[in-house]
């Protein structure tokens, strides 16, 4: 019996000639090559940290933190942090209330506090408005004062908003995030279920973004394979059609679907013309779920076929001649033999395609309609609302998301298993 | 060909022709039987149309033209898994993410058999090979020799009783080639399995087949058993291409008893066995093997031609000598002596005559 090749002796510890240590030697000898390659990358860190952990970290913080209120109300604040929660507004509470709104309303901060509070609290924010018009107005009696300007003042769950507010940090974003919202005395509870918006929203997003990586999957896999075993001058003129999406503006790919898809498009009034389908009955393949998935599969298309194709292009074709003499049909050859092998390239594909379809935002915005929206145009109408705490919290779920998926990755098929080019 | 009844031939090709891009035909009229246990050697210089052989014998490949048959049946038109041949390929082709116990079950488990029998043939198989100890290892985690092993296992794991092999040994060193090659030999004995063997190595085909079977240019050059091939190449391709040859060109001058004298370019005369050449006047290639050439006078036939010679370089190789000498004209005329006690051993710059037997240097056809 040969003597096995992967059980070696422990190795002794060796010298150099001159009695230094080997290891010691060797980590000298290989440090000037070591700084020079971390000088070589070092601009590339660089860009990294400033334009990508940087702003991500920034993300992260701003989904635990808003000081709209806690910035704005310093005398509030104070009062709060003298007072244990739960305690009763009296006149000294009133009294720090009437100076910190006669501040906004100098400053013209109102809306801004009104805005965290209306996070915890919804319609807080009106009321911060509406006292602060009136703020010059407020005089001693102050709890009176306020409850002049509105009832509302009175009520503990606006002081139960505001007292959580007056910290910076707070999960309520998160709790939004999730469909949930806070009770009178503080404790989160789902809402009610017509305004459960997020989760549908999220799951909806993982869904389709499976389905897209499913079709890619089924589209790109004889594509690729095609690309792999065709001689080189065909493979390199398919190769060229795989790319030409790449060259073209994502605005102008778009576009065209809509052009092919929409209610006067081109495939209909082909149907039309041929009687497949009669006028008044065209498909609606635009503007919905139907026309997002169609859209996004043709352009995440080449993130599967490129992955595919790299790894069909080494694998050998004696390993399916081998099975074949070996008695396997060419079904079994493919199942057994093939398939697996081409695993790595699969699981590739489907990661990028998947990750970026999850945070896909332009084409489902313009040819989603109303029910083939996804997670990312809610982030993007957040911010556009200058939700930023909240997008913000929204993004970080996203992320989340991707990196749970990653790590059920990593124990199903192995990261290692994973070839991208 | 030498095979006494051609239809119980147990692998035919007949008038076996093929193409690849319908210009050029890479075999031409390929007619080879091979007998049932048989050890049949392609062997060949690159692009001569072994590859393409075996191919179309195991079905990867159609053949263009011509039928090939196997155990009398045409097989053209069966597809290579229905064959029931055994291949062992150059790289190996060991299915990677599979053990090698798993390699070895493939084709036990496409043809329906139960585990328990699987298990029994593949310890059986491995055993065979010594590979007893690895079923569970990967491919990768073998050396070249062992994954050679594994090969040879799995193509004979479900008893087939052809086995095809293109150069199984290609990428081994010296060493382990030798000692496969042995133990090849050694499995297609015991087994008594039909081997279609791919080499372009002529050690390897001299010590191990049956028959060999020379391919140049999509043809069989000779088909003959080693020691023939060896000793009576057919042709001037064969005889430079087995072994080491010496090559002297000249005519016929006369022929008769089966003894030709050819007249050398520089006017000597040498006595030859003709082969390829019948009649006075025929420009021919006499080749004779460096071992079969006598320079001591007592050693050479009573009435032979010598040639004068003049010794350029004399290398001590062991158990041979080797000398390089200048004679009628060409400057690497070479000759092997054994080491034998009291042998000679000679000074560049020696003057000596040299010569041989008859029936030791064959008249050729002056390709
Ligand atoms: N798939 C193919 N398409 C086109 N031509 C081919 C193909 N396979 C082989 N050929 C050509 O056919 C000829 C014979 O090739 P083959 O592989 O049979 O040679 P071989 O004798 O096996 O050579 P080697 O010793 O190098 O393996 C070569 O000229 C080769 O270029
Ligand atoms: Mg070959």
């Amino acid at each position: 019996m040969p003597a096995d090749p992967f059980v070696t002796a422990p190795p002794a510890l060796l010298t150099t000639s001159d009695g230094r240590p080997l290891k010691a030697a060797l980590a000298q000898a290989q440090g000037r090559a070591r700084r020079r390659a971390f000088l070589l990358v070092a601009p590339l860190l660089a860009f990294v940290i400033f334009t990508f952990v940087l702003p991500i970290a920034q993300m992260l913080q701003r989904s635990v933190y808003h000081d709209g209120f806690s910035a704005n109300a310093p005398a509030v604040r104070a009062w709060f942090a003298a007072t244990v929660p739960g305690t009763p507004p009296d006149e000294t509470a009133f009294a720090a209330l009437a100076q910190d709104f006669r501040q906004m309303k100098a400053d013209k901060t109102a809306g801004l506090a009104g805005t965290r509070v209306n996070y915890t609290l919804p319609e807080s924010r009106s009321l911060f408005t509406a006292t602060a018009r009136k703020a010059d107005d407020l005089a001693p009696p102050y709890r009176d004062a306020f409850l002049a300007i509105s009832a509302k003042w009175a009520s503990p769950a606006v002081w139960q908003a505001m007292r959580s507010a007056a910290s910076p940090y707070t999960s309520d974003f998160y709790l939004i995030a999730t469909d949930f919202e806070r009770a009178d005395d503080g404790t989160p509870r789902r809402v009610q279920e017509n305004q459960r918006i997020y989760v549908y929203l999220f799951v909806k997003t993982f869904v389709l973004s499976g389905v897209i990586t499913l079709l890619c999957l089924l589209l790109a896999f004889p594509v690729a394979h095609l690309l792999a075993t065709l001689p080189m001058a065909r493979a390199n003129l398919l190769m060229i059609l795989v790319l030409l999406p790449f060259w073209t503006s994502l605005l102008v790919r778009t576009s065209s679907w809509i052009v092919m898809l929409q209610g006067q498009g081109v495939v209909n009034d082909l149907l039309v013309a041929t009687g497949v389908v009669d006028d008044q009955n065209r498909l609606e393949m635009m503007y919905n779920q139907l026309g997002t998935i169609i859209v996004m599969t043709h352009i995440l298309l080449p993130f599967m076929i490129l992955p595919l194709y790299s790894v069909m292009k080494v694998i050998p074709p004696s390993y399916a001649r081998a099975a074949r003499s070996l008695g396997a049909t060419s079904w079994t050859t493919f199942r057994r033999i093939y398939l697996p092998q081409t695993l790595p390239g699969i699981g590739a594909g489907a990661i990028l395609v998947f990750i970026l379809a999850v945070g896909y935002y332009i084409t489902p915005a313009l040819v989603g309609g109303a029910d083939g929206q996804l997670i990312s145009n809610l982030i993007d109408f957040h911010m556009d609302k200058s939700n930023w705490s909240l997008a913000a919290a929204l993004s970080a779920m996203l992320l989340a998301g991707v990196l749970v998926i990653y790590w059920l990755y990593d124990r199903l098929v192995g990261i290692d298993n994973l070839k991208f080019g | 060909m030498a095979l006494t009844a051609r239809n119980d031939a147990f692998v035919a090709f007949d008038g076996v022709q093929k193409s690849y891009d319908g210009e050029t035909l890479v075999v031409k009229d390929l007619n080879l039987h091979i007998a049932k246990g048989e050890f049949l050697t392609m062997l060949g210089p690159s692009g001569s149309g072994k590859t393409t052989c075996l191919m179309m014998l195991a079905g990867f490949e159609t053949a263009t033209n011509g039928e090939i048959r196997l155990d009398g049946r045409p097989i053209n038109q069966v597809p290579p898994h229905k064959r029931g041949i055994g291949m062992v390929f150059q790289n190996y082709a060991l299915f990677p993410h599979m053990t090698v116990g798993e390699n070895l079950s493939f084709p036990l488990e496409v043809r329906g058999m139960g585990k328990e029998e699987r298990q029994t043939r593949i310890a059986r198989a491995l055993d065979m090979v010594q590979m007893g100890a690895f079923a569970a290892r990967r491919p990768a985690q073998l050396s070249g020799g062992q994954q050679q092993r594994v090969a040879l296992a799995r193509a004979l794991v479900f008893d087939p009783e052809l086995v095809l092999m293109d150069e199984p040994l290609g990428a081994l060193d010296k060493q382990l080639r030798e000692h496969m090659q042995f133990e090849i030999k050694h499995l297609h004995e015991s087994l008594g399995i039909t081997v279609v063997y791919v080499t372009h190595d002529q050690g390897e085909a001299l010590t191990m087949s049956d028959r060999i079977a020379v391919f140049n240019d999509g043809r069989i050059q000779q088909l003959a058993p080693p020691s023939d091939l060896y000793e009576r190449p057919d042709n001037s391709f064969v005889a430079g291409f087995i072994g080491e040859n010496n090559r002297l060109t000249g005519t016929v001058e006369d022929i008769a008893g089966g003894r030709a004298l050819v007249r050398l370019a520089t006017g000597e005369l040498i006595d030859a066995t003709p082969v390829n050449v019948s009649r006075k006047g025929q420009p021919t290639l006499v080749s004779i093997r460096p071992e079969r050439v006598e320079y001591k006078p007592e050693a050479l036939p009573e009435g032979a031609h010598t040639l004068d010679a003049e010794v350029l370089e004399f290398i001590y190789m062991g158990d041979i000598f080797r000398t390089r000498l200048r004679v009628a004209g060409s400057e690497d005329f070479v000759i092997k002596s054994r080491n034998t006690a009291g042998q000679r051993m000679l000074r560049p710059g020696e003057k000596i005559r040299i010569g041989w037997a008859p029936q030791d240097a064959r008249a050729l056809d002056p390709a």
